[in-house]
């Protein structure tokens, strides 16, 4: 057998194996990662997607700190049961902005891509407080240290800035305000109107009960309350967004 | 001097994490920094209680450098030990959630220190220590590059306690398998780098004319892992004394990147490294040759070309394209081919020599292994199936699996390697116990069967009930309802991995003891010493 003697080339050469195995494993990953790069129906065309506003950005950060993706998707698969019991499903458009992905690999708690707008924000903080004392199956741990922690805003402009580098379209207007856009979302007093004309839909007020300060638990809520709101499915074209 | 530039070199270092720990921009950076200082000052003291003004010793540049490798087989013990018990604390919570204390402890804080705990600090460090064993053996040649494995094996520990401690203090990327946040990102790959210079210097200047085949898997591994590594990590740190990161893509680009990254961290960091294991240790062991060198060359390329298709099976019906869904569930498929063939190699290998899995406990062990292996192999392949997949997905099923063949074959192999290893090392003449062994290995495998089964069933339960209808059409269960149904499971799933945990503890104790030099008084087993005939 003439290949299997040539073999011996390869195991005598600890440069040509070497370049070799690397020339075989990189093969797969150029034919499949590649082209969602450059094929246009890799992301549906939709309307309402935007960035996300700095206290549910901040909010997004303690939710990828504290690890929720490791029991929460936010990947509502086309299934009827999970259309039924989480909503429509999820879009790659929906998470075009999102560095990085939350898609999860894990129920052992319920999906979360919309679960925004589907509780009150005080069912929120009380669930996030003290889990078992509104859902008593729940096996959740509590996270009611995010009550008493303030947000630290140094400058939220920079985590602004990082993302646009990546590709998320943040104006300069919005990084221009990061800093005040953070603390007005939270502030039942703030005057919120280029808040809300940058990010439309922000969920604002005391959301976390308590409107003396910007606690991260407000940003939390602002980020939960958010999920799945943006894209208004009465637009949406099904056959055109189908791959 | 000796270790004059290293100190010198560690206390710049030091230096500049006090710097760090000082004007860091958030607090979680401000306290890694802080780990990080104390942890380099620790190391500066080892440096300097070992620092001589003498000439430095001749080394014999024909002698095995096997120093790193005895530090590497204890650190596997001890890491091996403490994410073994992490997952059991895990576990617990999912059974008993009052289980968790906050911040520092909550699950998804502790899981993250988990599956890095025995994937990267107990598995990463079997793989060093065996690799630097088997590449000095196989090729005849000293470890290149004088003390490189030193730094490779302290680089590698110091990078396992920044990610340890960073996801306790919740610095995470948030991608599976690749937690770590930038800074500590730059760190592995500097340490991956020296490991690969270490590895391929040391073919190099062999004095085999072939490459030994253990060596590919070990190369292949080293290779892939750091283009895995750089490509899925690369992120925009959003200030340079800040901890946060952002993914450099977004959504369904970030997701299958992560996938091709996390699915071959099973792939190559799992298995190839561990087949590498496997075809040096079990011919040793079983003293016998492997079984067939060609299907060894046919399943080595076969292997590595395959696995780093079959990312897109973690992404079923998600938002990714179809079109890259189906690639990966088909060449998923194609993968279990491979997967048996080295399956076939490594268990025919005991061909002429089966009556040692009675007599000889570290062979029962490897061989074990193998059929583990083989098991999750075809189990895998099933469930990227999009059919089953649609059942299995974000089940506990998928733990099972994993459990199976981390505990059943990186596990037991790693075990194997270990026990061959380390009378070895330390020029013993056996290990302290051979009945200890079997007691490690009935506890491991029983527990084992345990976590599996369960998750079989907890995970197949789970799934239905997600998607049971009445006959009026209406959902029958609540979400909270399917939790409340997974106690029992979890906690018989908390018994299998405490049993695992302490056949563990068992090998910890028989290791420390042959270390030590110590040889318990005790029966053989049976049928390892020929019976005694009566005279005629």
């Amino acid at each position: 057998m003439g290949l299997m003697d040539r073999h011996a080339i390869i195991e005598k050469n600890a440069t040509l194996l070497l370049v070799g195995s690397l020339l075989v494993v990189t093969v797969g990953g150029i034919v499949e990662i590649a082209p969602l790069f450059y094929l246009d129906n890799t992301i549906e065309k939709v309307e309402g997607m935007r960035p996300y506003s700095p206290l549910e950005l901040a909010g997004r950060n303690i939710y990828v700190r504290e690890g929720c993706y490791l029991c929460h998707s936010q990947m509502i698969r086309p299934f009827r049961d999970e259309v039924e019991r989480y909503g429509h499903y999820s879009l790659a458009a929906e998470s075009m902005y999102d560095h990085p992905f939350q898609w999860g690999s894990k129920r052992t708690g319920p999906d979360l891509a919309r679960v925004g707008d589907r509780y009150s924000n005080t069912w929120h903080v009380q669930h996030l407080s003290d889990p078992r004392s509104v859902v008593p199956e729940s096996i959740m741990p509590g996270y009611a240290f995010l009550k008493d922690k303030p947000i630290e805003v140094k400058d939220f402009s920079t985590h602004l800035v990082a993302n646009r580098r990546v590709g998320v379209p943040y104006s300069d207007d919005m990084i221009a305000n990061a800093n005040a856009d953070l603390t007005a979302q939270a502030d039942p007093n703030a005057d919120i109107s280029g808040l809300l004309a940058r990010y439309p839909k922000a969920k604002v007020g005391d959301l976390d009960g308590n409107p003396q300060q910007v606690t991260e638990m407000d940003a939390l809520v602002a980020y939960l309350q958010m999920l799945g709101t943006l894209v208004d499915f009465k637009h949406y074209d099904e056959a055109a967004g189908y791959r | 001097m000796k270790f004059g530039t290293e100190t010198v070199a560690l206390s710049l270092f030091a230096f500049a994490a006090l710097v760090a720990a000082g004007f860091g921009v958030d607090e979680p950076f401000r306290q890694h920094m802080w780990v990080l200082f104390i942890v380099l000052l620790g190391f500066i003291a080892i440096l300097l209680r070992k620092t001589s003004f003498a000439p430095a010793a001749r080394i014999d540049p024909s002698a095995y450098m096997d120093g790193p490798i005895r530090y590497g087989a204890i650190a596997t013990m001890f890491w091996g030990v403490v994410g073994m018990l992490v997952g059991v604390v895990i576990a617990l919570q999912l059974a008993y959630p009052d289980l968790n204390i906050q911040p520092w402890f909550n699950f998804g804080r502790l899981r993250p220190l988990h599956t890095s705990g025995v994937v990267f600090a107990f598995g990463g460090n079997a793989l060093l220590c065996t690799s630097m064993y088997v590449v000095q053996r196989t090729c005849r040649a000293r470890l290149f590059g004088g003390n490189l494995a030193w730094f490779v094996f302290w680089g590698y520990q110091l990078f396992i306690v920044m990610a340890a401690t960073g996801y306790l203090l919740g610095i995470t990327e948030s991608r599976e398998y690749a937690e770590p946040e930038w800074y500590v990102d730059i760190w592995l790959t500097i340490v991956w780098v020296a490991y690969l210079l270490l590895f391929l210097g040391t073919i190099l200047k062999r004095k085999e004319p072939h490459i030994y085949v253990a060596n590919w898997f070990y190369l292949s591994f080293i290779v892939t892992i750091a283009m895995l590594h750089v490509v899925n990590n690369l992120s925009m740190p959003a200030s340079f004394l800040g901890s946060k990161s952002y993914s450099a893509f977004s959504g369904v680009q970030d997701a299958l990147t992560q996938w091709w990254y996390g699915h071959n961290a099973v792939g190559f960091f799992l298995t190839a490294g561990f087949l590498g294991m496997m075809y040096y240790f079990v011919p040793k062991q079983a003293n016998r040759p492997v079984y067939s060198y060609r299907l060894s060359i046919i399943h080595f390329w076969a292997l590595i070309f395959l696995y780093i298709w079959a990312g897109p099976h973690h992404l079923h019906y998600t938002a990714l394209p179809d079109w890259a869904q189906t690639l990966g569930m088909v060449f998923s498929i194609m993968l279990w081919m491979p997967s048996w063939g080295g399956m076939i190699n490594g268990l025919m290998t005991l061909s002429g020599a089966w009556d040692k899995i009675r007599t000889d406990p570290i062979i029962r062990m490897m061989v074990i292994a193998i059929a583990f292996y083989g098991m999750s192999t075809f189990e895998g392949p099933m469930m990227s199936i999009k059919s089953v997949n649609s059942l299995s997905h974000y089940t506990d099923w998928t733990i099972g699996h994993v459990h199976s063949g981390a505990l059943g074959w990186v596990g037991m192999i790693s075990f194997g390697a270990i026990y061959y290893m380390v009378p070895k090392l330390w020029n013993r003449e056996r290990l302290y116990s051979l009945r200890l062994v079997t007691w490690h290995f009935w506890l491991a495998t029983l527990g084992i069967v345990v976590y599996a089964a369960v998750m079989w069933v907890s995970g197949i339960m789970q799934g239905l009930m997600w998607r049971e209808y009445d006959e009026q059409g209406f959902l029958v269960y609540s979400f909270a309802e399917t939790v409340a149904a997974m106690h029992p499971y979890y906690v018989m799933r908390a018994i299998g991995g405490a049993m695992y945990l302490s056949g563990a503890l068992i090998m910890a104790w028989n290791i420390t003891m042959t270390i030590l030099g110590h040889q318990r008084q005790e029966q053989p087993l049976p049928g390892s010493v020929p019976a005694l005939q009566p005279a005629q």
